[in-house]
């Protein structure tokens, strides 16, 4: 057992868990934030997707005890004081969704993926997303409507950037 | 109405996923909750003698360990399937027990031997790990095509030669006489690959005993609840159904798999009882690979006959289906009345004749997957048709519109009537859209690239909103197949409506509610939709073969119907109007040409305050409706994908997809583009990536994401959808059913764009770059100067 404190969704939470603990089951288990799925056992879904110090991290391929003191954000906590994250909403307009069950890590790696493009100046074209969504796997869009929720998504996140500047 | 029939209406159920907020199985966890696992059986046949648990129940917060053996004592029931089918020569099928955790024999690698149940989920599997089996291995059959060979080992004792059945359908002699005299004859081999469905989210069950109410409650991934009791009850004997209640909470996917009721929650049930603890047990992907029905697995030889002017004269088709260890709940229909019914096609076809073997292997058990058993047909008739066309150096889309049929209702030469079509402007609208006119410029210009460039067609139909219970009994199915449905309008107006449909990702939490909210004019956040607890929903079939609309949302119809009558009669009495003269409009009922009126919330109060309700009407406003069927419903569609091959590598893009298809009534049109871009995607994978492989030794070479080839975001491209509408003319809202239409028709449009991009029709699923790059040097003329 390991003493670990990390801040989730902005709130410090300290835990004393076992050495082999994934960030996935201790998010899920330990903390009971279950929009972070488990969708294989082998890294290749992306349903566990969340943010570890503002980037995607597979939560089933990290040791909790490696996070000590660091900064965590799943899907529960991206929207702020009530409104949703343009790529929360992005998804409910495009119908980005069917079953929702990939849908937690697809947001988390659309949010990840817009502002690496945005920060290094980069488009974001239809083929670089799909490229980019190599690591999540949905069974029910066929990602037609993924792909035009980030779209839609990065557009307005550009315009928040913009506005914040 | 904004939020009515026709509208694009965002889903209300989004904001719980977008958010984290969903409810899945895995997300409950009770008090008292304990974990399971299961041992496994290693390998593909093996004899059992027994098992030494003592180290795994020695180790740390291990509960109890419990085997097949004991589970038999208890009076738990064997594994049941829900459709007899019949062989040719009128003897009923032959199929092998299935014990829901092995008794004697081992029949597939992953066939449950014990549960484990410890305190929590990693203890659990160690224990699994830690049980020592004590079996012999025995020969397994393993491969499709090997089953019926002489000597082939046998995977249960009474069921010899593996036959479980030997089905047929049609007339063979005019089948035979047809070919004997046609113009142009053409054959094809066809393997239709095996799938993993793979819903993203794993199979998951809760289980709680309560002893002092002497009650079940189960938590489970499941497409149809109420079955699922039904079946735990009457066969299974766990608990009779009013001690037994299943809730299928938010359900990530099932595509056919969750139907089933599998042998994990059957013994956690059974578990929970024995250990007094809520049992909990969640399916991990390898797991899920393993144990979860796997799809199709189909070889077929085809013979197709056509006249000199290219019309079709007679069709015949040889199968083997692999139904694998055990018959599944739907295993037996899904090759037979769900394949053969379908061979004709969207054509007019005055012979046929299908001919379907089903057999055991030591594989686990295949059921329907999306589609289930119309993808097979689909596949078979469209390679034909393409390939006849090349054979005939005629246009595969001429030929195609040369067979049509043009005239509904049509009766088909195997069982069905179709309702309606234009199969016609379906493939007009096709060629447009994905621009064929064009095509030759794009070759050549991809030519010039190094690239080949092909097209492919499917033009389909399918049979879908199943099915009218009495034409399905007199073909063998245990159940029937109509759907249940209550509306509740409550004293303040808003509406509850209580479905016995499953929605795990089809929306219908939205576009059942547009159905309330288009009738009575009432906003769409006034409308909530109830499914998927037996607690709450009287009963219901649950979802699968599309018939959530044309079957669930027609028994909310019929629901709607009564509510709005009485709710007149309310309204006629309060306003002392005459009924007639009623419309209802923007959420008020009025008497038309005056200003009489009374707003949707009164007449829900007038009816339950009941002080003045018409002479001996009862108080309250509340209706239930059943709603059977009188045939399937036929949507229809056109297909055009358009492919580069790289002939250095045989690597395949799909440069674009086209799909027209008629649904019939269209209740929101995003939802059904949303439902056709996944089944399409479904079906390229079959075609291009997906594939079940097992060793000679019947070990599952694909248990992972690792070796199985899941669609993935940059392996398909947008699509271009369009559609026409002829409603069916056969359930109230006019609709025919679009969840499978995508993987039904894709594949061979897949694959006939493929073959005609590298000149070769012999190519099987999936056309893997190696596959396609050996098709391609099969044809390659030798090079003279090498
Ligand atoms: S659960 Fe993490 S990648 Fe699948
Ligand atoms: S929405 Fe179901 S897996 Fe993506």
């Amino acid at each position: 057992m390991t003493t670990i404190t990390v801040s989730v969704n902005g709130k410090a939470v300290t835990r004393d868990i076992s050495d082999n603990t994934l960030l996935s089951d201790f998010l899920r288990e330990d903390l009971r934030l279950t929009g972070t799925h488990v969708g294989c056992d082998t890294s290749q879904c992306g349903a566990c997707v969340v943010h570890v110090d503002g980037t995607a991290v597979k939560s089933c391929t990290a040791l909790a005890v490696s996070l000590d003191g660091a900064n965590v954000t799943t899907v529960e906590g991206v929207s702020t004081g009530g409104d949703l994250h343009p790529m929360q909403r992005a998804f409910n307009d495009n119908h980005g969704l069917q079953c929702g069950f990939c849908t937690p890590g697809m947001i988390m790696a659309g949010i990840d993926i817009v502002n690496r493009y945005q920060a290094e100046g980069k488009t974001l074209t239809e083929d670089a997303i799909r490229a980019e969504l190599e690591g999540n796997i949905c069974r029910c869009t066929g990602y037609h409507n993924i792909v035009r929720s980030i779209e839609d998504a990065a557009a307005e996140m550009a315009g928040m950037s913009k506005a914040a500047e | 109405m904004s939020d009515g029939i026709g509208a694009r209406v965002k889903r209300k159920e989004d904001k719980r996923f977008i958010t984290g907020k969903g409810k899945y199985t895995d997300d409950i966890r009770t008090e008292n909750q304990a974990y399971a696992a299961f041992v496994r059986c290693p390998v593909a046949h093996a004899k059992i003698n027994g098992i030494n648990a003592d180290a795994a129940l020695a180790m740390e917060g291990v509960i109890a360990i419990h085997t097949g053996p004991e589970m038999k004592e208890d009076g738990i029931g064997d594994m049941i399937t829900g459709w007899a089918i019949t062989s040719k020569d009128g003897s009923p099928m032959n199929c092998g027990v299935w014990n829901p955790m092995v008794t004697t024999y081992g029949r597939y690698v992953g066939d449950a031997i014990a549960i484990v149940v410890a305190e929590t989920q990693a203890q659990a599997r160690a224990a699994a790990e830690a049980v020592e089996l004590d079996y012999e291995e025995l020969p397994a059959t393993v491969f499709t095509g090997d089953a019926l060979n002489d000597g082939a080992a046998q995977v249960h004792e009474n069921v010899p030669g593996n036959m479980i059945y030997d089905w047929e359908i049609g007339d063979e002699a005019k089948a035979n006489a047809g070919l004997a005299n046609a113009h142009h004859v053409t054959e094809l081999e066809m393997v239709n690959n095996r799938l993993s469905p793979n819903p993203m989210e794993p199979r998951s069950a809760v289980a709680i005993y309560d002893e002092a109410e002497d009650h079940y409650t189960l938590y489970t991934t499941s497409q149809n609840p109420h079955v699922a009791r039904l079946v735990l009850s009457a066969f299974y004997n766990v608990a009779p159904e009013h001690k037994l209640r299943v809730i299928a909470p938010d359900v990530g996917g099932g595509f056919g798999s969750k139907i089933y009721i599998y042998p994990e929650e059957i013994t956690c049930l059974w578990a929970s009882m024995k250990t007094g603890r809520s049992v909990k047990w969640t399916s991990d992907r390898t797991e899920a690979f393993l144990t979860d029905a796997h799809g199709r697995d189909h070889v077929t030889k085809a013979t197709m006959g056509f006249d000199a002017d290219g019309r079709i004269v007679a069709f015949k088709t040889d199968t083997i289906a692999n139904i694998g260890a055990y018959v599944s709940l739907f295993a037996t229909v899904t090759p037979t009345y769900l394949h053969g019914t379908l061979l004709s096609g969207c054509y007019d076809m005055p012979a046929i004749y299908g001919n379907v073997k089903a057999v055991h292997t030591n594989t686990a058990p295949v059921d329907a997957y999306r589609g289930a058993g119309r993808p097979e047909a689909t596949y078979t008739i469209e390679r034909m048709m393409e390939t006849a066309a090349r054979e005939m150096g005629m246009d595969p889309a001429e030929l195609r519109r040369k067979n049509f049929i043009n005239e509904f209702p049509y009766q088909t030469e195997v069982i069905l009537q179709y309702d309606s079509g234009d199969y016609h402007k379906l493939l007009d609208m096709a060629q447009k859209e994905a621009d064929v006119a064009g095509f030759e410029a794009r070759k050549a210009e991809a030519a010039s690239r190094g690239k080949l460039r092909g097209i492919g067609y499917s033009t389909f139909v399918e049979a879908c909103g199943l099915a009218p219970s009495a034409a399905v009994g007199s073909l063998g199915s245990a159940v029937g197949l109509w759907e249940s449905a209550e509306v509740r309008v409550n004293p303040v107006g808003t509406i509850e409506i209580l479905t016995g449909s499953h929605s795990h990702g089809q929306s219908h939490q939205t576009t059942f509610a547009q159905l309330a909210a288009d009738r009575f004019g009432v906003p769409i956040d006034n409308v909530q939709v109830i499914h998927g607890d037996t607690d709450k929903v009287q009963f219901g079939m649950g979802t699968y073969g599309s018939r959530s609309g044309p079957v669930g949302m027609s028994a909310i119809m019929k629901a709607l119907d009564k509510v709005e009558a009485k709710a007149k009669k309310i309204a006629a009495h309060t306003l002392e109007a005459s009924e007639d003269d009623l419309v209802i409009e923007n959420g008020e009922v009025k008497v038309a040409g005056t200003d009489k009126k009374m707003a949707w919330h009164e007449i829900g109060l007038a009816a339950y305050i009941a002080h003045n309700l018409p002479e001996g009407m009862e108080p309250g406003l509340k209706e239930t409706a059943f709603f059977d069927p009188v045939n399937f419903s036929f949507p229809s569609g056109a297909l055009i994908c358009e492919v580069e091959v790289d002939p250095d590598t045989g690597v395949t893009e799909i440069v674009k997809f086209t799909a027209v298809d008629d649904f019939g009534t269209i209740i929101n049109p995003m939802v059904v583009e949303g439902q056709v871009h996944g089944g399409v995607t479904q079906g390229i994978g079959q075609a291009m990536l997906e594939g079940v492989v097992h060793d000679e030794s019947g070990q599952l070479l694909t248990a992972s994401y690792m070796d199985y080839a899941m669609p993935r975001a940059d392996d398909v491209p947008s699509y271009t959808l369009d559609h026409n509408s002829t409603p069916s003319p056969l359930n109230p809202l006019g609709i025919k059913g679009c969840g499978e239409a995508g993987a039904i028709g894709s594949p061979p449009a897949v694959i006939n764009a493929i073959t005609d991009a590298i000149g070769n029709n012999d190519l099987d699923m999936p056309a893997t770059p190696s596959k396609v790059w050996a098709a391609l040097q099969a044809v390659k003329p030798a090079m003279a100067a090498e």
